[in-house]
């Protein structure tokens, strides 16, 4: 053999070695459960938890919130920019990638997905994140590389917002099914099983170069009910459960103290409201009680909220201070105090507005007993808990409360249409950090205000400094000056108790040893957020 | 005259499944909650957003309208979209029907055999302790919430056609045990068994056609039962049958979907009793 | 077999007698939370442990008794007169009457009655008495239970109808609703005793099913069917097997209720 043929072997031999390198850690299937159907693989259209989760897994995005570090960190954009007005945001994006089938990526497909996603009749929650003002949003391509987007008004945490806009292609003939993201649907059982294949054009690399994701494919089989997923777990039969109940965490973690994870408290709360509705059917005297701060603010007192928290969630809850978790470092006001549990000083601030104890029986000034019911969704154990020891608590101030427990649709359809409850016990999910995202709960004139929605003219003082306050908030880029205004919306919303704030419950996960780069954390999705670096044994 | 006979019960067969798909329309239309979407909970979502999703059933608010509409299409061979899985409800319900059908069909063929041949046993034998240790058994498992049978279905890897015998056995086990005993205790099955007739002989001959007409007629009812008893153990399994289907359609109130698996449980009710009927009619030896 | 019978009358006097004696032997009450001990085990204390938020689950369990107990044969009772009336007349009755009666019972099994029943609790006022709401789910499920029974009785009536001596009752100048009331309703026990006993366990458990939709048992107050569904997570259960005792009451009262019934079923037959 000549020294030039040698060399070409040894070449051929090394080009081997790298490609086998390349692909060594590339095995194994990823085995989870997703609690519902996914209704849609169009990421712009997702609404549903299902759909999120396949988003952030196939979606290729221009920037991505780490979720472990909550730092916002380039993707697809290499670079970018926000104006002073925070109206207009400039990306510089990478160059030489692909979607999944091959079709090339460049800024045509930026300015295509965010003008499909600002399409007026998509209704897209993640569409109407952007929607700041009337008018129309412009996308400039400046080159191949380069896009500027300019939106009719200021848009609060403009930047973040792109974490979850996945990029479609302008081009590929397979729509919305070419993907960006570092899996792509590779088959769809539907009732049963979604497949995911890793994508082979998956543009990104580890720092040894190393072509990711680690793994070859996801199954994520549709489960609905919590107990079969953690027996599949305890089986070996799926590799994660993303949200575990407290109980469930508590059984793993004296057997497999190790596979479980306790990341804290999540941004999600736990709270229930009164009915402050005008035109609501109920009586005129409890439509009173329910619109006095001091009444809310005496149920708010009379509620053990550490017992909820250590005796419904095991101690894998805290007692909630206000709207924003503590978990939410940088938005969360850290001078506001919990409340203090004390039956006596509720009571007596009931007392003050003319209630009175009559044999066991709070009474009202007019002598109408203090009788309401607390309605929740059926099938969420927590909530039908909370809401029954939340009946004991009450009852030890005379107040009695009937817990009703309803479908879901039932539920909504009282407290959007008919109006025809009295107080509602439900759950926020945070999905971000970013206060905008409640927005529609805070503005009086919103939907989703819930306990009073739509209201053509704030009924109240403290409703219309709350409005003033989210709308300086959503239009200025200072963060300083954002977060001046919404650690007040928060005082106020302590003050007024329109939301009886109870718990934030602690991200509970669980992950089998067999899965390697795992580091859970509060934001969704929390075990898989680093899905294109974890591997399986 | 058969042909008549069954040219009549189809043309009935037919007039009930139309009404029981208005009925069930009806109810599902004005159930609370029927045009509200989870989705409207968003707080991303704007107000034009929550009020095009108000909007997206408008089409429904006219029941009859929306009925009418819907036959209509069906005669094409279009059975609608569902609202909460956004495909034609042809697609969903030839994807797991076969599942489903699979799955009742087994269960029942488990089920009826089981129970018969218990309850030929308790009947025959009519000995206090067998009586009473299937006594014990069937009432245990009708004393097991569906849920239950299903997760412990899960719990020990069997099928879930096992978990729906098992909830249907004990109804049919009970009804099947008294008619036999019943039968067994006429005067003329006493007199042949007093002249030495064999068991087989009374038995064929003698006993199952008089309780045949409504052994069948338990066998009929026990294809809703089973109908039913998928339900819950399609969701808890995660199987995807029409089951599971229908429980996800009933908590979106997903009319289009709801509607027609109604239609085809109300066919295949009708089919299964109507069967029963004519065939208990045959062994009466009367026409049908 | 007259002392199985005994034993079986005995343990439902005994069940029923100790579930009346609550207020004396749990005093303290089926509500109050012990929350210090959530999901406790056994101890002297609490006999059965404590549920997910430490109330004595012995105190659910007989307080609980009460209202199944009493409610759940009435519901069954109910739905077994209801299958005899229609089922058994339309049987007896034959022609057009059997096949409408049987058409509409068709219709019935097949309609999806959760939408009614979603319907009815949205007429309910929410502050409604446990009472109240206990009443209206059994008398619901009493008014929905008669379906599948009906169905056997008519064939079972159509048979009767047709043998040889209510051929010569009617020979002999019987008609009508004395024939049915005298002859033929008599034989239809058997059908009738196996609907009625089916029926309490389905009832007690379709009682707690339908807490789903807001109707059933509110909370604070017991039901078996309640406490049976803590049985549904299966996971955990196999290690705290105290959580079975609802279901070995429950098996043990419908046990007894059959062995008690047989009598009437043998004098039936």
């Amino acid at each position: 053999m000549t020294a030039k043929k040698c060399g070409k072997t040894i070449a051929a031999f090394i080009l081997c070695l790298g490609l086998l390198a390349g692909n060594a850690l590339a095995q194994g299937q990823l085995r989870f459960c997703l609690r519902s159907e996914p209704k849609t693989f169009d990421p712009l259209k997702v609404e549903d938890d299902a759909s999120v989760a396949v988003r952030y897994l196939t979606g290729g995005v221009l920037l991505r919130m780490n979720r472990q570090t909550q730092v916002l960190e380039p993707e697809l954009a290499q670079s970018w920019k926000v104006s002073k007005d925070g109206r207009q945001i400039t990306f510089k994006l990478r160059s030489g990638i692909f979607f999944s089938d091959g079709t090339p990526f460049s800024a045509d497909d930026v300015a295509y997905t965010v003008q499909q996603l600002m399409d007026p009749s998509l209704h897209s929650p993640t569409g109407d994140s952007f929607r700041s003002g009337p008018g129309n949003v412009e996308t400039k391509v400046i080159s191949p590389t380069q896009i500027s987007i300019t939106f009719p008004a200021p848009v609060a945490g403009l930047d973040r917002q792109f974490d979850q806009v996945a990029i479609e292609s302008a081009h590929s003939p397979k729509k919305e099914m070419a993907v960006l993201g570092p899996f792509m649907v590779a088959d769809y059982k539907p009732g049963a099983t979604l497949l995911l294949n890793r994508n082979p054009n998956y543009w990104k690399t580890d720092a040894q170069g190393r072509k990711l994701p680690y793994l070859d494919s996801i199954r994520l089989d549709i489960q609905p009910n919590r107990d079969v997923e953690m027996l599949r777990f305890k089986r070996n039969e799926i590799d994660l459960i993303n949200t575990l109940d407290s109980e469930y965490y508590d059984r793993l973690a004296t057997t497999s103290p190790q596979v479980v994870h306790d990341a804290g408290p999540s941004l999600d709360s736990e709270q229930m409201w009164f009915n402050e509705v005008a035109k609501s059917p109920l009586p005129a005297y409890k439509k009173s009680w329910f619109r006095s701060a001091v009444f809310r603010r005496a149920v708010s007192q009379a509620i053990n909220r550490n017992d909820l928290a250590r005796v419904v969630f095991r101690g894998h809850a805290q007692p909630a201070i206000g709207p924003i978790s503590p978990a939410n470092k940088f938005w969360f006001n850290a001078k506001l105090k919990p409340e203090v549990y004390s039956s006596d000083t509720a009571l007596k601030a009931l007392q003050s507005q003319g209630f009175r104890m009559e044999n066991g029986t709070l009474k009202d000034k007019d002598g109408n007993v203090v009788e309401f019911s607390i309605i929740t969704n059926a099938g969420n154990k927590y909530r039908e808990r909370m809401a029954t020891m939340i009946q004991e608590d009450l009852q030890k101030i005379g107040i009695h409360v009937n817990v009703v427990t309803l479908d879901f649709p039932s539920l909504i359809a009282r407290m959007t249409q008919s109006f025809d409850y009295e107080a509602i016990l439900l759950g926020l999910t945070n999905v971000g950090l970013d206060p905008n995202e409640q927005m529609n709960v805070w503005l009086s004139s919103s939907e989703n205000h819930q306990w009073n929605p739509q209201e053509k003219t704030p009924e109240s003082s403290w409703e219309a400094e709350i409005d003033r306050l989210m709308r300086i908030q959503a239009s200025s880029a200072d963060a300083k000056k954002r977060k001046e205004a919404f650690d007040r919306v928060q005082e106020i919303a302590i003050e007024e108790q329109p939301f009886i704030y109870l718990v934030n419950r602690n991200a509970l996960s669980a992950v089998s040893p067999r899965v390697q780069g795992a580091s859970p954390v509060i934001l969704v999705p929390q075990t898989y957020w680093n899905i294109e670096r974890l591997s399986v044994k | 005259m058969l042909g008549r006979r069954i040219a009549r019960h189809g043309l009935m067969i037919i007039a009930v499944v139309l009404l029981g798909g208005l009925l069930s329309a009806v109810l599902v239309r004005f159930a609370p909650g029927f045009d509200v979407d989870e989705a409207q909970l968003d707080p991303h979502l704007n107000s034009q957003s929550i009020e095009s999703l108000r909007q997206a059933r408008v089409a429904e608010n006219n029941i009859l309208h929306f009925y009418f509409h819907s036959l209509q299409r069906a005669m094409h061979g279009d059975l609608g979209t569902s609202l909460s899985l956004g495909q034609p409800v042809t697609t969903l319900l030839r994807q797991r029907l076969p599942l489903t059908l699979r799955m009742i069909g087994f269960a029942l063929l488990l089920s009826w055999s089981s129970a018969l041949a218990l309850a030929l046993t308790a009947a025959w034998l009519r000995f206090f302790a067998y009586d009473a240790a299937a006594t014990l058994v069937t009432g245990t498992l009708l004393c097991l919430p569906a849920a239950v049978l299903a997760l412990l279905s899960v719990l020990w890897n069997v099928p879930g056609a096992l978990a729906i015998a098992l909830i249907v056995a004990p109804h049919d086990y009970r009804y099947a045990r008294n008619l036999l005993a019943k039968a067994y205790s006429l005067p003329h099955i006493i007199t042949a068994r007093a002249k030495g007739l064999g068991e087989l002989r009374i038995l064929f001959w003698h006993v199952l056609p008089v309780a045949g007409p409504q052994l069948l007629a338990v066998a009929g009812v026990s294809v809703s039962l089973a109908i039913g008893a998928a339900i819950p153990v399609e969701a808890l399994c995660g199987l995807a049958g029409v089951g599971q289907l229908a429980w996800q359609a009933a908590l979106a109130r997903d009319l289009p979907l709801l509607m027609n698996i109604t239609i085809l449980v109300t066919l295949v009710t009708l089919l299964a009793n109507s069967g029963a009927d004519v065939i208990g009619h045959m062994l009466r030896g009367q026409e049908a | 077999m007259t002392i199985w019978r005994r034993v079986a009358c005995a343990v439902l006097l005994l069940v029923v007698g100790v579930s009346l004696a609550a207020n004396w032997v749990a005093p303290a009450g089926y509500a109050k939370e012990y929350r210090d001990a959530p999901d406790a085990a056994p101890s002297r204390a609490h006999w059965l442990g404590t549920d997910d938020i430490g109330r004595d689950r012995f105190a659910r369990v007989l307080y609980g008794t009460r209202i199944s107990l009493l409610l759940a044969p009435a519901a069954a009772l109910l739905s077994t007169l209801m299958a005899a009336l229609i089922g058994g007349l339309a049987g007896y009755l034959g022609g057009a009457w059997a096949k409408s009666a049987m058409a509409v019972t068709d219709l019935f099994l097949s309609l999806p009655w959760l939408f009614l029943l979603i319907t009815v609790r949205a007429l309910m006022p929410l502050n409604v008495s446990p009472l109240v709401s206990v009443l209206v789910t059994f008398l619901i499920l009493g008014l929905l239970g008669w379906t599948s029974a009906a169905r056997v009785l008519c064939s079972t009536a159509g048979s009767v109808r047709d043998s040889d001596f209510v051929r010569q009752a009617r020979a002999s100048g019987i008609r009508g609703m004395r024939l049915f009331w005298i002859h033929v309703l008599p034989n239809l026990k058997p059908v009738l005793y196996a609907q009625f006993w089916i029926s309490i366990p389905a009832f007690i458990l379709s009682e707690a099913n339908l807490g789903i939709l807001g109707l059933g048992v509110a909370e604070p107050m017991p039901s078996w069917g309640s406490l049976l569904r803590e049985l549904e997570g299966m996971v955990s259960v196999g290690d705290e097997p105290w959580k079975f005792v609802p279901l070995v009451l429950l098996i043990l009262v419908v046990t007894s209720f059959q062995l008690v019934l047989s009598k009437q079923e043998e004098v039936a037959a």
